[in-house]
């Protein structure tokens, strides 16, 4: 539901009234290139990319799953246009206040604000630096602003999506994972 | 350089943090930094504040930073003042609607503080 209302938001920005003369009018098909859409090396770039250039870090890709926290931040970025999803990043409380720390160079002792913020910027740069990787999707697709929730003891269900990226990665001792969701491509 | 008072449009606290860091980082001072979080709360500074430099965010809640670029050059907010975007939004047809909403500069999310100097820098001394 969280996600339907994220790409509706994202569709809305990107296309506004114009959204069904654009999808009549797209003569490429991202349809014919979702191996590339879905090259996981996209994701490992757009994440290293991110992650130097913003906070100085240097990300290493994991094969472990994210260890469970008490308290978990995840933001959430539509896709809306040519392919519909979602770049969802998740980390523990713990490891959100490390980031936004890099970011802005402050300290945080909670999950206030700023912190939100600032992972929510991040869930953003990263869905944007995903989608450039392929010029049909960064010409065609556009994004929501970030959502971000807070809590305990949740998970995030997609139903049959096109595909699905899940990577863990690490910096600095501090774990997190991405998801690129796609449910629907053109 | 004389004092340069510069607008940051940003929904993000801590984005517009980043841009001032970078700008800081850049050589721009002394600089005197007005923050806005939004398209509408940015033109409400420039009826009253005269500015030297605006950088904007284009993914904005309720007004996005093109309209809030053509709604400056519109009301003739800012005359001379150069605008530069940033976003997470790179191919080019946002940099064309840019540049033909205004724009003078693009920088793409995320960004180094050389690349805010080598594009703001060249607009502030023609400015």
């Amino acid at each position: 539901m969280l996600l339907n209302g994220v790409r509706r938001a994202a569709i809305a920005r990107r296309f506004g009234a114009g959204l069904q003369k654009l999808e009549q009018s797209m003569t490429l098909s991202l349809r014919d290139s979702v191996h590339l859409v879905s090259d996981p090396k996209h994701l490992d770039a757009s994440v290293d990319e991110v992650f130097r250039l913003m906070l100085g870090a240097e990300v290493e890709r994991i094969q472990d799953p994210l260890t469970t926290q008490p308290e978990s931040v995840t933001a959430v970025v539509g896709f809306g246009g040519a392919l519909s999803g979602a770049c969802v990043f998740r980390c523990g409380a713990h490891e959100a206040m490390q980031v936004a720390a890099c970011m802005t160079g402050m300290e945080f002792a909670e999950l206030d604000d700023t912190v939100k913020d600032g992972i929510g910027e991040i869930c953003n740069m990263l869905a944007g630096a995903w989608k450039s990787k392929v010029p049909e999707l960064s010409a065609h697709c556009g994004l929501s602003v970030p959502a971000v929730i807070t809590g305990r003891d949740y998970n995030l269900h997609v139903q049959a999506p096109e595909f699905q990226l899940i990577h863990c990665y690490s910096f600095d001792n501090q774990q997190f994972s991405v998801t690129i969701v796609c449910d629907g491509i053109q | 350089m004389s004092e340069v008072r510069t607008l940051i449009v940003d929904d993000s606290s801590v984005m517009r943090k980043i841009v001032e860091r970078a700008l800081r980082q850049a050589g721009l001072d002394p600089l005197v930094v007005l923050e806005a979080g939004s398209g509408t709360e940015g033109l409400d500074v420039l009826k009253t504040i005269q500015v030297d430099l605006i950088l904007s965010d284009i993914n904005m809640p309720s007004m996005d930073g093109l309209e809030f670029l053509r709604l400056i050059r519109l009301q003739n907010l800012a005359p001379g003042v150069p605008v530069v975007m940033i976003t997470t939004e790179s191919s080019e047809e946002h940099v064309k609607q840019a540049i033909q909403a205004g724009a003078q500069g693009y920088i793409r999310k995320p960004f180094t503080a050389e690349q805010v100097k080598e594009r703001v820098l060249p607009l502030i001394r023609v400015a």
